[in-house]
């Protein structure tokens, strides 16, 4: 081992304590020496029992507990196997998705550390399995490698030490990346690399990979015995690839689960929607009722056996019977009715939620022509979320713009080009002054060129493309080499620049990077011909004005970057500085000791990158354009429509901002809207102006279409201090614009929404937008061009901000409605069967015996019922197209209304009511002679099975052949299996379903159940839709007419105003209408 | 100068375009109706249309078929006579459990029973025991089936069947459990009288057949025969024949379905010469559980019985009801369409489906009563539009700001005249298609 890396902990601080030399190296490796190299994904397979287990650990518990009650057969009225057997398949079922899943990281685990990788391993270069790789080793790359763990690259092949790398699998930005050796490290031949020696400093491991703040030192003889700051850029990241290098090497500083995509890979918290956790509470109401049963029946059950019990001769109870005689049969109702709370209804939910997901990839209206991305749901569990979203945040670049950028106009020394025909590109002022070398416009030229980070790439037919982080930069350079000023070569140290067919170079000194604090960029150059110092600024406008030179008058360009913001474009500020050589070399200094310091570097370097960025003289202003996107406007007015409040959170200035909300209809113009600003200097200002908008938004009427604009520092202050008036201001406001916004602020926010009990929907694109879209609710990414990173952080992803409508209106909505069907009717089943066998025990002297063998009640749960019921996840209340000419109808899952205590209470009384059909008429078609035990329980049986099929007919909206094959296929699968069981004569069902078959009083029977029990439901329901006809019923009615008569004069609007009165009232009485059953209902009803 | 191209992606420009063709054919989802959920389907909405002619079609089917069962159950004679009070001693009446316990006196006792009508063969005679609870718990889960089909496994027994597994010596009783210690064994014998004053002629009661036939050889087998049953000191109820196996091995027939439809006949054996005698086909049909406590069955008569006659029955009171309060009655009843005497059905049709009918008619009421709308005057002499408004004012497709000219006739005529917003007149179209039209008129009350 050559180099010593010490992890120092927290602090940072112990130079003193790191061990010098080989030998003391392997001390201080000990924390992390001996970890295998693996793949943080090894983990997971332990992991994700557990995150299967804590969301439905309660439920899991409850339903072990009935399975081990089950094994006492004093208490057990059936056989253990209906919680077992269902219970055994459900967790097979789990077990074998998890164990897929776990076989399939497996192998990409074991080829990943099975890769063969150079090393040089005791001073011996050999391959080693990519597992083997320890910290400290010196680790060779190849051309197109993958980098096996994260390296501190010490030696490149280029000579000036630079290698590019792809690190698109880290942060998804596919533009290559310059790696650079540590300044030390020059001069070292490939021979020198094996053998050196020397420590690197290295903070303990964490997932930011944007910061490497470390420290490295060779030992003689070597070189001299320096420290030298590393960063970011001069370390190769796992899981990147290496290019245009035809080798690299570096030393292991971070391996295993401990390098940064490692740490960063870390699980999110799995996500539990409103809808589940409804059905959780739910679960938990008739967890209650069925405690209260069991007592009730208990108790009945011990005074009847004392009562009457103990006189009838042939049950022979023992006199004295043990000590828990009195809880056999509380004991046994208890194992009775633990079938209410419906033991499939997590798979059935899961499966269901599976499918809705694969309808979402697989949609093809969802599918992006234009980068061929479909739409992806990365979290399966959360579809029913998008169909209740309350609140939308996005952000602005890349979201609802394009992200394409477009020079478009520019101000250069008081000129404005391009505000004639909106492209400077084409202004024949412009052309000429460049043509006449007109100097300030050569300057500009050059600051656009040159301060910046592209990297120019000369393809072999001598064109030259540029790769750029920034779309703004590219667009700057893009724009410079259209008007003569092409940026032709760039390395690490010197710029190529060629003006009008002659050549410049330059040698790149500095560059004071961008920060989001800074808001500027600077790089410092010394020309090569004249041996001038300069310094070369960009940067938002706020940030540079304040430090242009004292004398120059800066009025013009105020007023030009203010009118390029009302035309909603993207202004940046250029600056220029001559600076003395003297000035330069102490300032440099400085740098590079704020670039080794370990501690707080980074507000370090921004000092004294303040202390040069000063009198600057400010070169003009460049206008870029960002289009919006296609079909945002109508997008967002259809999202507004649908009663869901879009906020619009960016990093862009506030005029920028506004006007980008105006064309996107985000905000209404000052006729019918008002935009209420909060801002001010002071901190007192801004309060003020806060609680201004509030009493205002209070206020105002409805029709008024209010919004807010809000600032970053404006957010800090009120946040700070007024946090529970900016709440209110925000459940009123449907529509905010918020700019200025770091990316924690955006994730803030979204806490502050969600924390009001707001269903939040995050939209971005970019890694600003990441934090964001893992705090809210629902997180969609837009695959777009600032990389796949908030895509991948995401549960949705999608190629246009346009599919959002799709992805809430049509797939969230009729997610919501189908979980909303499929739970409660999965209860509704659970209880009916239930509820036949607590009134069967008021015929069996309330001992708890049930009327149902082992194997129906198993069947029921598991076969008969859980078929039908997945049908659903084929039904369309009404079509897409209605949904989104009328979005409106989204309240109506907004405010859950069709799952929540109320609607379930229906369901309750359906199922008791239903129970009693199905007993008495089986109990007085089958009395006397026929009252044979097992007959009775299969007529009882069929009598549910036959009623199941009818209800979900009577639910399902809209039938498809799937449909209609599952729902009465399941119902032959009835006859047919328990015909086949009654050929089996060791059952106790031996014969009887043949029997019974041949009776007509059997088919008889059956015909008088479903009537009895479907007609109140059916008259019921047929009432209701026309007395009081809800906003879903009156679209379809208005689908049905359009359909046969199209031309029926008014029908649409008159419906239509109709409908539009009962949807206002929806929207009115969103949180009011249900009326409380449970106790926190008003607070789940959401 | 170096060419330029102003896109970053410019210089590969038609590499990329024949890529992205590429990846879109591999990225883009296959198009299928069922995944992108577009299947043809059919929207039925609850209409009148629908919702009227389904309900009174379930009327007009349910109420025949009603009549039909009550007609099938009407046909049905039955006899009922309850005698568990009747046959004990009217000093014994005061402690019948005392009665029933004491093995010394006889409990033969005559009841004379007279055939309301005629009464065709086959006869079924039906003991009925009330307030016998044998669903319950500790009563049904106490037998051992295993060691009713397999001679071999006598000895198995689980202990499902305590507190009647082993006899006294500690062997395994056979048949064991309270299901079949508590065996019925009052027994009755007939005889009835032709007319007046005819000669009396004993009626042979047939025991065979009674049971299941897929019971007989499969449920309870060939070759196990009692052991040790009733041997302990307190006996429950009827004793078996240990040299019968429990179930009659000539009798041993594969289970077919029986063309008959009545639940009756499939139960019975189809034998009907009487040359099998019963083998333990008491304890079959006891041993399947009733599922209510009232419960019956006995065996058959295979004789005419006339209207009027009288019937003499011979019972053998053995049967302990009275410590439950229990009744315990003989029926005699011949067998319909749909079993025994039962109108429940028949009724129940009937109800269900004037129920359905009268909703019909209501529904359709409604339906027509959209149209009329009530006025009627205040206190204060001022004119209201109630009952119907709402429906007319949808029906009429008005919307806010719509213009209403009403004259009244007086009577019962209310004429609109309805303007648009536009100020336009807007004519109603009766007959559906057509342009043109008329003003809405409105009977009122």
């Amino acid at each position: 081992m050559n180099i010593a890396v010490c992890s120092s902990e927290s602090s940072y601080e112990p130079a003193g304590e790191v061990l010098q030399g080989n030998d003391g190296a392997s001390t201080l490796l000990t924390r992390i020496k001996d970890e295998e190299w693996s793949d943080d994904r090894l983990n997971v397979p332990e992991r994700n029992p557990d995150r299967y287990f804590d969301s439905w650990r309660v439920m899991n518990q409850y339903f072990l507990l009935i399975a081990c009650l089950q094994l006492w057969s004093t208490i057990t009225p059936v056989s253990p196997a209906t919680t077992w057997g269902p219970l055994a398949i459900i967790f097979i079922v789990s077990a074998s998705k998890e164990a897929w899943d776990d076989y399939n990281r497996y192998l990409s685990d074991k080829k990943a550390n099975e890769r063969r990788i150079w090393v040089v391993k005791d001073g011996v270069r050999r391959q080693v399995k990519a597992q083997e790789i320890h910290v400290g080793n010196i680790v060779w790359l190849h051309e197109n490698d993958e980098i096996p763990c994260d390296l501190v690259l010490i030696g490149t092949s280029d000579p000036q030490g630079i290698c590019y790398v792809e690190t698109a699998a880290l942060d998804g930005e596919t533009d290559l990346k310059t790696r650079i050796i540590p300044s030390i490290c020059a001069n070292l031949s490939p021979e020198q690399l094996g053998k050196i020696k020397g420590v690197v400093e290295c903070p303990n491991p964490d997932n930011d990979i944007r910061r490497f703040d470390a420290n490295m030192r060779l030992f003689p003889p070597t070189t001299d015995n320096e420290k030298c700051p590393l960063t970011i850029s001069n370390t190769l990241l796992q899981s990147c690839y290496l290019r245009y290098s035809e080798w690299a090497c570096g030393v292991a500083v971070y391996t295993g689960n401990e390098t940064k995509s490692g740490m960063s890979r870390g699980t999110a918290e799995p996500k539990l929607t409103s809808a589940d956790s409804m059905i959780d509470k739910l679960t938990v109401a008739i967890f209650v009722f069925q405690i209260v049963v069991v007592l009730v029946l208990g108790l009945a059950g011990n005074i009847w056996k004392n009562s009457h019990g103990r006189k009838q001769w042939y049950l022979m109870y023992p006199p004295e019977g043990p000590w828990y005689e009195f809880l056999v049969i509380p004991l046994r109702f208890e194992l009775l009715c633990s079938i209410m709370i419906p033991i499939s209804i997590k798979v059935t939910l899961d499966l269901a939620k599976s499918v809705y997901a694969k309808f979402i990839d697989c949609d093809d209206q969802m599918f992006d022509w234009e980068t061929s991305t479909p739409a992806h749901s990365a979290n399966t569990a959360i579809s029913e979320d998008l169909g209740q979203v309350e609140y939308i945040l996005s952000d602005k670049t890349g979201t609802l713009t394009e992200n394409k950028m477009i020079f478009r106009r520019c101000c250069i020394s008081d000129t404005l080009y391009g505000d004639n025909n909106g492209d400077a590109l084409k202004d024949v002022g412009l052309l000429n002054a460049v043509s006449s070398n007109d100097p300030n416009v050569v300057k500009f030229l050059m600051v656009m060129a040159l301060c910046n980070t592209v990297v120019p790439i000369k393809s072999n037919d001598g064109t030259i493309s540029y790769k750029a982080q920034s779309q703004d930069e590219e667009a700057l350079v893009n724009a410079a080499s259209n008007l003569n000023m092409v940026l032709t070569n760039k390395d690490s140290s010197s710029v190529e620049i060629c003006f009008n067919g002659s050549k410049f170079y330059y040698e790149l000194l500095d560059v004071l990077e961008f920060t989001s604090d800074r808001k500027r960029m600077s790089i410092v150059v010394k020309e090569i011909g004249s041996g001038k110092f300069l310094l070369l600024s960009k940067g938002a406008d706020e940030a540079i004005f304040p430090r242009s030179c004292p004398g120059q008058e800066i009025k013009t360009y105020q007023e030009a970057v203010e009118m390029y913001s009302h035309l909603g474009l993207r202004t940046l500020c250029l600056g220029w500085r001559d600076l003395e050589e003297g000035e330069y070399k102490e300032w440099s200094k400085k740098f590079q000791d704020a670039s080794c310091s370990l501690d707080n570097r980074e507000n370090k370097i921004a000092e004294v990158c303040h202390s040069l960025e000063k009198d600057i003289h400010i070169l003009g202003i460049t206008a870029i354009e960002d289009r919006l996107q296609d079909g945002v406007p109508e997008t967002i007015k259809l999202l507004r429509n649908a009663g869901i409040s879009v906020w619009m959170l960016t990093g862009d200035k506030q005029n920028t901002a506004i006007q980008i909300g105006l064309l996107c209809n985000l905000i209404t113009p000052e006729s019918n809207g008002q935009l209420l600003s909060i801002n001010g200097k002071t901190e007192d200002d801004i309060l003020r102006s806060l609680d201004k908008a509030l009493v205002v938004m209070k206020t105002s009427p409805e029709r008024k279409d209010l919004a807010f604009v809000l600032d970053g520092c404006a957010l800090e202050i009120i946040l700070k201090h007024s946090l529970e008036s900016f709440t209110r201001l925000a459940m009123l406001s449907t529509t905010a614009i918020c700019c200025r916004m770091t990316p924690l602020q955006k994730a803030q926010l979204v806490g502050i929404l969600k924390s009001s009990g707001s269903l939040t929907l995050a939209i971005g694109d970019g890694g600003n937008d990441v934090r964001m879209i893992q705090e809210a609710n629902v997180g969609v990414g837009i695959s777009g061009r600032e990389g796949l990173q908030a895509a991948r952080a995401a549960d949705y992803s999608i190629g246009k901000f346009k599919f959002l409508k799709r992805l809430i209106l049509v797939h969230g909505r009729y997610s919501y409605n189908r979980t909303a069907f499929i739970s409660q009717y999965s209860f509704y089943k659970s209880l009916l069967i239930c509820f036949i066998q607590i009134l069967f025990s008021f015929s069996s002297g309330v001992s708890g015996t049930s009327l149902f063998n082992s194997i129906s009640l198993m069947a029921y749960n598991v076969f008969y019922t859980s078929l039908p019921v997945m049908t659903i996840i084929f039904d369309k209340d009404i079509s897409e197209t209605t949904v989104l000419q009328y979005p409106q109808i989204l309240l109506y899952s907004q405010a859950g209304r069709l799952l929540n205590p109320s609607t379930f209470a229906g369901w309750f009384g359906r199922s008791l009511y239903h129970a009693l059909a199905v007993f008495l008429i089986t109990v007085h078609a089958y009395a006397d002679e026929k009252s044979d035990m097992e007959e009775l329980s299969m007529v009882a049986l069929s009598g549910c099975i036959w009623l199941q099929a009818f209800v979900v007919t009577l639910d399902t909206n809209s039938f498809t052949y799937p449909q209609i094959i599952l729902v009465w296929g399941n119902f032959v699968a009835f006859y047919v299996i328990n015909l086949i069981l009654s050929v089996v004569p060791s059952l106790q069902m031996h014969n009887v379903m043949l029997r019974l078959c041949n009776q007509p009083s059997y088919w008889i029977t059956m015909a008088l159940i479903v009537t009895v029990g479907m007609g109140p439901v059916l008259a019921l329901r047929y009432l209701r839709k026309v007395f009081q006809p809800s906003a879903i019923d009156v679209l379809q009615q208005i689908e049905q007419t359009n359909r046969h008569i199209e031309t029926y004069r008014n029908m649409e609007s008159s419906s239509g105003t109709y409908l539009d009165h009962l949807l206002t009232d929806l929207r009115r009485n969103k949180d009011s209408i249900h009326q409380p059953l449970l106790s926190e209902s008003l607070a789940c009803s959401r | 100068m170096s060419q330029v191209n102003s896109g970053a992606a410019g210089p590969s420009a038609g590499s990329d375009v024949a890529a992205a063709t590429a990846s879109t054919k591999r990225n883009k989802p296959q198009y299928h109706a069922f995944t992108q959920q577009q299947l043809p389907a059919c929207k039925p909405i609850l209409s009148p249309h629908m919702v009227i002619p389904v309900l009174a079609f379930v009327g007009l089917v349910f109420i025949p078929i009603g009549l039909a069962c009550i007609a099938a159950s009407n046909k049905v004679v039955e006899v009922v006579y309850r005698y568990d009070t009747k046959c004990v001693p009217g000093n014994m009446l005061h402690n019948k459990v005392a009665y029933i316990q004491n093995a010394s006196i006889d409990k033969t006792c005559t009841i004379v029973l007279k055939v309301p009508r005629d009464m065709k063969r086959p006869i079924f005679i039906y003991y009925q025991l009330e307030k016998f609870y044998q669903n319950h718990r500790r009563y049904t889960t106490s037998r051992s089936d295993m060691q009713l089909r397999d001679p071999k496994q006598a000895s198995a027994i689980t202990e499902f069947c305590k507190p009647e597994a082993y006899a006294a010596n500690g062997s395994p009783i056979v048949p064991c459990g309270l299901v079949a210690w508590s065996l019925f064994n009052d027994t009755y014998s007939f005889a009835h009288r032709r007319g007046r004053g005819g000669h009396t002629e004993a009626l042979t009661v047939i025991k065979s057949g009674i049971s299941w036939r897929s019971d007989r050889g499969h449920v309870f087998g060939n070759h196990v025969f009692p052991k040790n049953f009733q041997n302990s000191s307190l006996v429950g109820g009827g004793q078996l024949d240990p040299t019968k196996p429990v179930s009659s091995s000539a009798n041993f027939r594969a289970f077919f379905l029986l063309p008959s439809s009545s639940s009756v006949s499939t139960m019975m054996d189809g034998d009907c010469g009487g040359v099998q005698l019963s083998e333990q086909e008491d304890l079959m049909v006891w041993m399947r559980t009733a599922a209510l406590p009232r419960f019956r069955l006995y065996g058959r008569v295979e004789a005419d019985l006339g209207a009027g006659e009288l019937l003499a029955v011979e019972v053998r009171n053995n049967y302990n009801s009275y410590s439950f309060a229990g009744k315990k009655a003989v029926v005699l009843s011949t067998s319909g369409l749909l079993g025994g005497r039962n109108a429940f059905l028949g009724r129940a049709y009937v109800v269900t489906g004037v129920a359905c009918f009268v909703l019909a008619l209501q529904l359709t009421l409604l339906c027509l009563d959209d149209f009329i709308l009530k006025i009627y005057y205040d206190k204060a002499g001022d004119l209201w539009l109630s009952r119907g408004w709402k429906t007319f004012f949808h029906e009429h497709h008005l919307n806010a700001g719509d213009l209403l000219i009403c004259t009244f006739d007086g009577h019962d005529l209310l004429t609109f005249k309805v303007f648009s917003i536009s100020h336009c007149r807007v004519l109603y179209d009766t007959s559906g298609v057509a342009e043109g039209g008329e003003d809405p008129q409105v009977s009122g009350a």
